[in-house]
């Protein structure tokens, strides 16, 4: 295995596209190292991206949040402006793994490993993220959802890479939570998750929503029928109870050894209905 | 020395140790990182280790080419069966343990040893590994307790007749045997009834969880000169097991306990070490295997999974008049009597006049399951109790007292056999009663349960050393294993016995070339045998202080006696002598007779029961079944708690490791056969965050056969809490659980079936 | 091949070279004589290999040695100056909050980063900040008593 270390995008870039064996991007290695132990992956090349400038920066701006790809996931819950504009996207992001994890693990790299159950990937979803993609001919921007192709899948072509992730601009009077089950209260992959991003108008009723649910299908689902369900509405039990069932109802789970088919469709309502409670509070809804 | 000599005013003495908490020998080791664990020894020239294993759950061995994998340059050495031979003498037992360290005609379970290497260094090892070319035939498999003793389940071992069913059968199969316990008529029992309460059971395979996983480094040369490193529980028994099946003389293999990072009675059995011993001897270096965690779950020795039918009959004044158990638990893939454990103690803390537990042992295609903490007393606990307290409810009386009402006392013919001397089960239910716990407010979603537990304990061959250094301080040694402080309760006896401080007195573990046979540390036997021995040798050691002294004061031995510390002449000639101190008798012992020393070498018998009675509070979500322990209470006999910080630090233990298994853990298996969840992820043991606090109450009812009244501690404590709670999540969501791990997909599942 | 690090291990420099896929965990015990950090999985899961990695706590099964060059390590044998325990480490002792003992340095380092970056947790905050220790003696009890004494006593 060789490692290398570049200092700009556009050298990690030409490594990435030039290799002719298996070739990863390390900047957590949370995720490559274990699979290394396992033998499940051998790589012929290990880009660390960490030494690029800039890429371990969380810059905020008035259109919003760049967080470098680099960022391990501890650093987004010590940046006070990120947890209060995005509480949702981060408290998802702080749940991967131990505090020894949290260390280390980052964003992109949850995205990137494309685990249907990754714990930051439906709060970047329901915030309406975006991640730039850096080649060695220039960069491009894709929605987060549109990244993932299937378990273990990502749509990026060779030779390109997360180099930041982009949060828009929070809105006045709107709210993100994240919700996950899991048995213990640490250290478990998710069972089953859910993220909800509203936005209410003066007098508390919803005007935009986005829910995304994990862990339920091969990729992380954009429920648009249960944004509707929402939309419109004070959150009240009506909306909750068809909340509640489009989630369930655009679940494609599997059954494995964390959880079964019907309780991830059951418990996938219940976190999207907490999620939105949550969510509603934080937009300053009652 | 008789035992009897010991008691009981002995038993009630006032101690000035005893009963302390000074700190233990290897404290600051073990916070600095100096303590060497398995892993953490080197041999010079030493080669790395590694095992090939089955990735099937049942298959024929048609053909190892291993000719590749030994033509790889830094491989020094590759064995398979061929480099086991048979050398067990009939002894079926000792041919399991060594069929299981390495498969010789078939895989038996998915992660079986096929082969092994030995290699400069592990990447080599790694690649020799994928050089081995193995030629398996599938067979069916087996792996669920029921199903395999199904008639028509795949047979494992066709060598395998049912042993205690008449008449035997002439067909083999995967029950390897039927066991009965009890007395009384319980058919009639049951006809006397107001109420019968019937109910089955099932929970699943779980693993003792150590975290540090087997580590051995082996050295045999071609002499027959051989040493071992290793973690283990009992290195005089893992001596004698390697040189049996090695063909080795026992006395040329000096073994050395390493520090332990856990065992629980999972470090009770060789799997790697015989495989250590093997290499080395065929590459005439040091070999060094460690066990990747993953071996650790798929291929050591978890507990059994369990299916157990329960039926009591009570009157409304709430006598039981029968208990009746049949009790099925699956031994993994070689005969057991892991089931007849379960049915032994199943009735224990109870006073019958009709009971009777049938066991049925069966073999499935899992690996060779090893004791955990109080082998099969949990899963049977959880059986009796949660039918227990399923009665208790039917004829409208409290729990606790309708246990208080049954319990066992000093008297009662036990449902194993043995009539019970002063034992702890009533005073740990009126603690119980009368404990703070059992009135405090549930909140929401909340609900409490009672349980109990026992243990037998055991005694068996220990060893123990002391010996007086010229400068008059003491070495001991040991033979038993120091799990969790045990060094400072052996150094607190012989302190206590010869009248010195604690701060003089240092206990090691000596290795199996220094010290006479002892058995496993298991049983919880390994303070209760080793403070015997150790009061033993120390009054063995004071008979020869007292003689140098007689010899120093030119006295008869019978007028000087041994008090605080020091040999007092006695008698109206003789008194008015000051004192010889132990240092100073010390200071002139090569002029009375040379170094002074005292020895036990005994089998420690009259081991107490002991009984706990648990007190648990959970919060089950009804939306998602998940639940949270919000309070947890162990009250628990301990005979006499000579360390009772490490005496708590058990009963907390314990008590952790019956909750994760009542809640989280289970080894799931795929439909082939196949171990899914052989890493910490996804085998869920309680993480901090998991557990609150653990209340502990000492009970001490003396345990007349000790010096001390000591009663093994270690195991009784993780034998409630899965009975706890399941009572308290069964009254959490007013549905009964029936199947453990209540993980919440079980739990959510029976809320929607209510 | 190999890769040359020059990094700080417990305020010493060090030098050391390794192959590209060893991580940091086999450098300290294998190539450093650092047995005090375990491997008690080498997946992240157990918490044993803990150590502090430029003021973060990191599991050191899940570093590469060759990401060392330049930074700061930190293991459980730096924690005591010369003869003098640290605070932590002496509660644990007093407190009987070991029992086997495997798990306590990656404990002891959990513990150390938690109150370095906290230095009153709440009972709630010192649970989940060692959540990703596992130890299967204690049941934690007598760990976190003994992380609210040596805070405490830290606090003067």
């Amino acid at each position: 295995m060789r490692y290398v270390q570049p200092g700009t995008a556009k050298e990690a870039a030409t490594l990435l596209a030039k290799e002719k064996g298996k070739a990863f991007v390390l900047a957590g290695g949370t995720d490559l190292l274990v699979k290394m132990k396992a033998g499940m992956e051998e790589p012929d090349l290990v880009v660390d991206i960490k030494a690029i400038k800039g890429i371990k920066d969380i810059k905020k701006s008035a259109s919003g949040f760049v967080i470098g790809a680099a960022v391990p996931c501890a650093a987004l819950g010590e940046n006070k402006d990120l947890v209060k504009a995005w509480p949702g996207v981060v408290e998802g992001a702080s749940l991967i793994g131990s505090k020894q994890v949290q260390g280390r693990c980052t964003m992109a790299g949850n995205l990137c490993n494309a685990s249907p159950a990754a714990d930051s990937v439906p709060g970047l979803v329901a915030a309406g993220a975006k991640v730039v993609l850096t080649s060695a001919k220039g960069s491009r921007k894709l929605a987060v959802e549109a990244v993932l192709a299937g378990v273990g899948r990502t749509n990026l072509k060779k030779g390109e890479f997360v180099t930041a992730i982009e949060l828009p601009k929070k809105e006045a009077r709107s709210g993100d939570a994240y919700l996950r089950f899991i048995p213990r209260t640490e250290m478990d992959i998710a069972v089953v998750s859910c993220a909800v991003n509203l936005t209410i108008d003066g007098k508390g009723v919803i005007t935009k929503a986005r829910v995304a649910l994990g862990a339920v299908a091969i990729t992380v689902l954009l429920v648009k029928e249960a944004a509707a369900a929402i939309i419109g509405t004070k959150l009240d039990d009506v909306a909750k109870k068809k909340l509640v069932a489009a989630c369930s109802a655009a679940c494609k789970p599997i059954d494995d050894k964390r959880g079964t088919v019907e309780f991830r469709t059951e418990v996938a309502g219940v976190l999207a209905r907490r999620a939105a409670e949550t969510a509603y509070a934080r937009a300053g809804g009652k | 020395m008789s035992v009897d000599s010991m008691n009981p005013d002995l038993v009630n003495k006032k101690f000035k140790i005893i009963g302390t908490r000074p700190p233990r020998p290897d404290g600051i080791d073990k916070v600095t990182g100096r303590a060497r664990y398995g892993a953490d020894f080197t041999m010079p020239g030493q080669l790395i280790g590694l095992v090939l294993r089955s990735p099937h759950a049942h298959a024929l061995i048609e053909k190892i080419d291993t000719s590749k994998a030994e033509k790889l340059l830094g491989v020094k050495a590759v064995i398979t069966s061929k480099d086991l031979p048979d050398l067990t003498g009939g002894d079926r037992g000792m041919f399991d343990i060594l069929e299981n360290c390495m498969a010789r005609k078939k895989a038996l379970y998915d992660g079986h040893a096929i082969a092994a290497v030995a290699a400069v260094d592990a990447a080599t090892a790694r690649k020799a590994l994928k050089l081995i070319d193995v030629k398996y035939k599938v067979l069916p498999h087996v792996t669920d307790v029921d199903e395999a003793l199904k008639p028509d389940s795949p047979v494992i071992h066709s060598h395998v007749f049912t042993e205690g069913i008449e008449p035997a059968p002439t067909k083999p199969s995967n029950w390897n045997k039927r066991a009965e316990y009890g007395h009384g008529d319980v058919d009639a029992g049951f006809r006397e009834a107001d109420v019968v309460i019937s109910r089955s059971y099932k929970t699943e395979q779980t693993h003792q969880g150590y975290i540090e996983p087997h580590s051995v480094s082996a050295s045999v040369s071609p002499d027959g000169m051989a040493e071992m490193w290793v973690c283990t529980q009992g290195h005089f028994v893992y001596r004698n097991q390697c040189a049996t099946l090695l063909g080795l003389d026992a006395n040329k293999l000096r073994v050395t306990a390493s520090e332990i990072g856990g065992g629980f009675g999972g470090k009770t059995h060789v799997w790697a070490e015989p495989l250590a011993l093997a290499l080395s001897r065929k590459a005439n270096r040091p070999v060094k295997l460690t066990m990747t965690r993953d071996e650790v779950f798929r291929c050591t020795g978890p507990t059994s999974s369990t299916s157990v039918d329960v039926k009591i009959g009570a009157k409304k004044d709430g006598t039981i008049t029968a208990a009746y158990a049949e009790l099925r638990y699956q031994g993994g893939a070689f005969p057991s009597n892991w089931a007849e454990f379960g049915a032994m103690t199943s009735w224990a803390c109870y006073d019958l006049k009709n009971v009777k537990s049938v066991s049925k042992d069966a073999i499935v295609n899992r690996p060779k399951c090893a004791a955990y903490r109080a082998p099969s007393a949990p899963a049977a606990a959880f059986a009796i109790e949660s039918t227990v307290d399923e009665v208790a409810k039917a004829i409208g009386m409290d729990p606790i007292d309708f246990r208080i009402k049954n319990a066992a006392k000093e008297g009662t013919k036990s449902s194993y056999g043995p009539v019970y001397g002063p034992i702890g089960i009533g005073p740990t239910l009126e603690a119980a009663k009368n404990h703070p716990h059992m009135k405090a407010p549930l909140g929401k979603n909340m609900g409490r349960g009672m349980a109990c537990g026992f243990w037998f304990n055991f005694g068996g061959q220990t060893c123990v050393d002391v010996n007086i250094t010229p400068d008059g301080n003491v070495n001991v040694a040991q033979g038993t294993i120091d799990v969790g402080g045990a060094r400072a309760a052996i150094a607190m006896a012989v302190a206590e016995e010869l009248g010195v401080a604690y701060e003089n007195v240092r206990s090691v573990v000596a290795d199996t070339s220094s010290l006479g046979h002892n058995d496993m540390t298991d049983g919880s036997r390994g303070t209760f045998s080793s403070s015997m021995a150790a009061v033993f040798a120390a009054r063995n050691a004071i008979t020869v202080l007292r003689n140098r002294a007689a010899k120093i004061w030119e006295i008869p031995v019978d007028e000087v006696e041994w008090k605080d510390g020091a040999a007092h002449a006695k008698g109206t000639h003789h008194g008015n002598r000051t004192p010889l101190s132990l240092k100073e008798i010390a200071a002139q012992a090569g002029n009375t007779g040379g170094p002074m020393a005292g020895h036990a070498e005994i089998t420690a018998d009259g081991a107490g029961v002991s009984f706990a009675t648990h007190i648990a509070d959970v919060e089950t979500d009804p939306e998602t079944g998940r639940s949270l322990v919000k309070r947890y209470t162990v009250i628990q006999d301990a005979g006499k708690a000579l360390h009772p910080s490490y005496v708590e630090g058990q009963y907390q233990g314990g008590a952790a490791q019956g909750i994760g298994w009542a809640l989280n853990e289970e080894y799931v298996y795929g439909k082939d056969g196949r171990l899914q969840n052989a890493g910490f992820l996804d085998y869920r043991i309680p993480v901090c965050s998991d557990l609150p606090f653990i209340d502990t109450q000492i009970l001490e009812i003396a345990n007349p056969h000790h010096p001390y009244g000591v009663r093994g501690v270690g195991e009784t404590s993780i034998v409630p809490p899965l009975a706890a709670l399941a009572i308290a999540v069964s009254n959490a969501t007013g549905v009964r659980q029936t199947h453990l791990p209540m993980s919440p997909p079980r739990v959510l599942k029976s809320l929607k079936s209510k | 091949m190999g890769v040359h690090v020059k990094t700080t291990v417990n305020g010493d420099e060090v030098e050391f070279t390794c192959a590209e896929d060893e991580v940091l965990l086999d450098v300290l015990r294998n190539r450093l004589g650092l047995t005090g950090a375990k491997e008690g999985c080498g997946t992240g899961d157990c918490g044993a290999c803990s150590v502090i990695l430029d003021g973060r706590l990191v599991c050191s099964c899940l570093v590469l040695g060759a990401e060392m060059q330049g930074k700061k390590v930190e293991t459980i044998e730096g924690m005591a100056v010369g003869q003098k325990l640290h605070p932590l480490q002496q509660h644990f002792i007093d407190g009987a909050a070991l029992q086997c003992g495997v798990c306590t340095p990656g404990f002891l380092m959990a513990a150390d980063a938690l109150l370095r970056k906290n230095p009153n947790p709440t009972e709630e905050e010192i649970r989940f900040g060692l959540a990703g220790n596992l130890c299967r003696c204690t049941g934690y009890d007598k760990i976190v008593r003994a992380v609210q004494a040596a805070a405490k006593e830290m606090r003067g």
